[in-house]
């Protein structure tokens, strides 16, 4: 019976529009989360997992030893390496080269570095425009390692309590 | 039986061995795995790694299993928290001075080092001293050097002084100051000397052509026979993208065992030669044209058809398989041309019908070790057969006589009985003496075919001596007629001899042949004058001597580089530019081939071909192909089977190389034929001793790193020191003589054929001779291996 009374008071007295309106008031007067991309994004992750690099060390020397271990590890096979002894005797890398159609950004290659060559950056936003470009060569890999290395650094210097 | 054996526990398991047997080898045995660094099971026991701690019943402190023999009731721990904890203890002491930086070293990956210290070890260092850096050594092409990786386990210091014969690794410096190397800066010598790289159980030593090109666990491994000796070492050549990239021995106890030759290990890097063949090429109008298989197969056949086949022959490599020799001749014969040869270097053909059905050993490899004496005529076994040196070197060591006649006093790495070094001419008086002190000691007269011969022959002492050896020995005696003796210019007389000192002494008579399948061409009919299975032939053929001197229409040569692999390069050029159609199946080309080749047919290599190896003993060893053949380059034995397609020859639908290999199989059952008589007929033959040369004689043997095309085109190879001395060897009182001491250079001169050559004074030439090794680009302008020479100053 009661249900019954109260069910007929509410069907002119609005209140149901009165709750939603309370709480469209609520957002009206709190602070936004709403970001307006392009121009603004939303933080990232210093282990976020974006575009490969390769690092190099201080003195300009690249970091890459050619162990192979990122080509062991990766679970998708996108990574190829061809090495040889320099002449200084050293193993370099001849040929470093990621697939990124084959790459599912899984940052094993990463964790497998002994000498925290291969990274991933924080890039994400890019494109191919021709059949080919999706692999990434040593120099381009260079390339973005010279470019973001300061990012790159910083980076790994905010999650390197938790390595 | 049982009195041999005892009983003993390990971990609780019961065991036997026999008595006085290793530890470590019972439980190997038993599949219980005990870590160690420095015990090999083909090596002396060392025990100075420590690695193999076990815990013993009632022994105050860990026992090292590698030095422990078995006792009866012994018990034993090899995983108790005292064992474990020695291990793990001598685990840290290793890595105290060894570098933790296995991602930037060659052997990562498949070090012994690394396995153990995963299994047995700590999971962190606690050392952070200063660790010692120990200098590398540059100790030849062959073998790369990072010392400061170095345990050292001396497993390659014993290797030298057991196995290679030569103490060139040793220790210097004690405690933290102890270092491998060699005692002065010098290249390792030995042509045994890559086997170090497998016994390094850390990466201090490795393979210096291969290094850093490939990791270990990228390559596949394909089993694989090698083609360089008759041998027929057993090998496993890892592969990567398809590429060859290393060659590693396959353990076969009853060929190479653990081991192989350098020859073996390190040819493959000629396989990426710059003159690789890779596509058929044509001559037209005088240049030459790439083309396909198709027109080039056509070709062939036309070409071959224009000219009549009893004036055409072929030169086949005693390197290629069973299959290819086999179906080369079965094409051939097809088309008429009965002159096949394979014996590229041999010049007597004299006794060719008394030949065996193929050259065999005399006995297995295994037991040319248990030889009561051997008697080697003629043969350089270090340089020609590394692996049958080595049974030879066991053999000698545990006391067996082994004795030699040859043209130069060889540097063996086992102690002779007795040696002869005389000039070629001198072999024949010598063997004649040896058998005539053998008739006198079982009173017996000369048989009437050598009566001649040994007329006039007085055996000295070390004759007798010889003789009474090989009669002592009896039927575990062994008379092996080497490689050189083969390629003799009165080889037919020295097997004579050799066959009736078998006779009277009861020995085995054995042959060393070149090539890796000499066998099997003998088997598959690659000679003139036999068949199929050696069965007689109604038309004979012409043997390889009679086609060069005499002239040739037309010529197929496979793998065959006629300035190289001929007895006589500038003979068979000569006949070659004679010929109006030449054929070149071959996986190099050469400037020679070009000028003289009318179609070049690119074909694939040991490495890259099915086939079948029968080495000197009659082993038959069947392997798949491994590594991926270059750009059109295919498989000899398909080119071959195409080629009896397009010739209309029936019987050549072969889809597998086993197929061609069971074909041959099922002939020889047919012909019922037991291939392992080497018994020398002398019924009806009159046999003379030759004239005695006069003036200086040329003695020669084919340079250990010029067998073959592709060990030529090793690079690493051919920047050892063996492969380097492409000099013209004299003994000094030759040199005095002939007013060329101190001369660098000198002109060879061979008839009208002449030579400029680096000479090197070498007493081990005997006086009279002049030593001028085959198989080099140096004498590849000269004239036969033996015959008179003359040298010019410059």
């Amino acid at each position: 019976m009661s249900t019954a009374i109260r069910q007929f008071f509410k069907t002119f007295l609005l209140w149901e529009l009165l709750l939603g309106l309370k709480l469209t008031g609520r957002h009206l007067f709190s602070r936004k989360i709403t970001i307006q991309y392009p121009d603004e994004t939303t933080p990232i992750s210093p282990r976020f997992r974006g575009l490969h690099a390769l690092r190099r060390y201080p003195n300009g020397e690249e970091r890459c030893i050619a162990c192979k271990l990122c080509e062991a590890v990766c679970p998708a096979l996108a990574i190829t390496i061809e090495s040889e002894a320099r002449d200084d005797g050293t193993r370099r890398t001849t040929r470093y080269d990621i697939d990124l159609f084959k790459c599912i950004f899984c940052g094993f290659c990463e964790e497998a570095c002994p000498v925290d060559s291969i990274v991933e950056t924080h890039i994400m936003h890019y494109h191919f425009e021709n059949r080919g470009e999706q692999i990434m060569t040593k120099d381009k890999l260079l390339a973005i390692g010279d470019k973001y290395e300061a990012q790159i650094a910083a980076a790994r210097a905010v999650d390197a309590p938790y390595r | 039986m049982s009195d041999d054996l005892v009983n003993f526990e390990v971990n609780g398991i019961p065991l036997q061995a026999r008595k006085g047997s290793l530890l470590i080898a019972a439980t190997d045995a038993a599949g219980i795995r005990i870590p160690r660094f420095c015990y090999h099971e083909k090596l002396s026991v060392a025990a100075n790694c420590r690695m193999c701690l076990v815990e013993v019943e009632r022994a105050p402190k860990p026992m090292p299993a590698c030095a422990t023999p078995v006792a009866e009731g012994m018990k034993v721990y090899t995983r108790s928290p005292k064992a474990l904890a020695a291990q793990k203890a001598v685990m840290e002491f290793l890595l105290i001075n060894h570098p933790l930086d296995c991602p930037v070293c060659d052997q990562g990956g498949e070090c012994e080092l690394q396995d153990v210290s995963m299994g047995y070890g700590e999971d962190l260092s606690r050392y952070s001293e200063a660790k010692r850096v120990v200098r590398d050594k540059d100790i030849g092409p062959l073998i790369a050097t990072e010392m400061t990786r170095c345990i050292h386990c001396t497993r390659c210091v014993r290797f030298g002084e057991e196995i290679a014969g030569m103490r060139e690794l040793g220790a210097t410096g004690r405690g933290e100051r102890v270092e491998i190397g060699t005692f002065v800066q010098r290249t390792v010598m030995s042509e045994l000397s890559g086997n170090v790289i497998d016994l390094c159980p850390v990466g201090a030593l490795t393979a210096k052509p291969s290094r850093f090109t490939y990791r270990a666990w990228e390559v596949i491994q394909h089993p694989t026979v090698s083609p360089h000796d008759c041998v027929g070492s057993n090998l496993f050549l890892h592969t990567y993208n398809g590429q060859a990239k290393r060659v590693v021995p396959r353990r076969n106890d009853g060929v190479n065992e653990t081991w192989i030759a350098d020859r073996d290990r390190f040819s493959y890097a000629g396989l990426q030669s710059q003159d690789r063949l890779t596509t058929p090429m044509i001559r037209e109008r005088g240049e030459w044209v790439r083309t396909d298989w198709e027109t080039a197969m056509t070709q062939v056949i036309d070409g071959l058809r224009a000219q009549p086949a009893a004036e055409c022959g072929a030169l086949l490599s005693p390197q290629s398989s069973l299959e290819e020799l086999y179906l080369a001749q079965q094409w051939l014969r097809g088309m008429g041309i009965q002159s096949v040869d394979h014996r590229l270097r041999q010049t007597d053909f004299s006794d060719q019908d008394q030949a065996p059905l193929f050259p065999y050993l005399g006995s297995s490899l295994e037991d040319l070790e248990q030889t009561g004496g051997v008697l080697l005529v003629g043969g350089d076994v270090r340089r020609e057969q590394p692996m049958l040196a080595h049974r030879l070197r066991k053999a000698a060591l545990a006391g067996q006589p082994v004795m030699a006649i040859n043209s130069r006093d060889f540097d063996f790495h086992f102690p002779l009985a007795h040696q002869r070094v005389t000039d070629p001419h001198g072999m024949l008086t010598a063997l004649a003496g040896v058998l005539q002190a053998a008739l006198a000691g079982a009173g017996q007269s000369a048989p009437t075919a050598l009566a001649e011969v040994l007329r006039d022959i007085k055996p000295d002492a070390v004759d007798t001596a010889m003789a009474g050896m090989l009669a002592q020995a009896g039927a575990r005696g062994q008379v092996l007629l080497g490689t050189q003796a083969m390629h003799h210019p009165r080889f037919a007389l020295l097997r004579a001899l050799a066959g009736a000192l078998c006779e009277v002494t009861g020995a085995r008579l054995g042959y060393l042949p070149e090539g890796g399948n000499a066998a099997g061409a003998w088997l598959a009919g690659a000679v003139p004058h036999r068949g199929v299975a050696g069965v007689g032939l109604q038309t004979q053929g012409r043997h390889i001597q009679d086609l060069l001197a005499n002239g040739i229409k037309g010529c197929v040569l496979l793998n065959v580089e006629p300035d190289l692999d001929c007895d006589n390069p500038a003979q068979a050029l000569q006949a070659l530019q004679g010929a109006a159609f030449v054929v070149a199946m071959t996986p190099f080309v050469t400037e020679t081939l070009r000028r003289h080749a009318h179609v070049l047919l690119p074909i694939a290599t040991f490495a890259e071909t099915s086939g079948t190896w029968i080495n000197g003993e009659g082993r038959w060893q069947s392997v798949p192909g491994a590594a991926t053949p270059p750009g059109d380059t295919r498989s000899a034995w398909k080119v071959l089977r195409v080629l009896g397609n397009m010739s209309d020859l029936a019987g050549f639908e072969y889809l597998s190389s086993e197929e061609v290999r069971d074909e041959l199989k099922a002939r020889l059952t047919e012909a019922g034929i037991s291939g392992f008589d080497n018994r020398v007929s002398l019924e009806g033959r009159t046999l003379a001793l030759p004239p005695r040369p006069a003036g200086l004689q040329r003695v020669s043997a084919t340079a250990m790193y010029g067998v073959d095309s592709l060990v030529r085109r090793s690079l690493p190879l051919q920047q050892t020191p063996e492969a380097l001395d492409r000099a013209a060897h004299i003994s000094e009182a030759e040199a005095r003589g002939l007013e060329l001491l101190g001369a660098e250079e000198v002109v060879v001169r061979q008839g009208k054929l002449t030579a400029r050559m680096r000479l090197v004074i070498d007493d081990t030439v005997p006086a009279g001779c002049v030593w001028l090794p085959g198989g080099i680009t140096e004498t590849s302008t000269l004239g036969p291996a033996y015959g008179p020479v003359e040298l010019h100053k410059v």
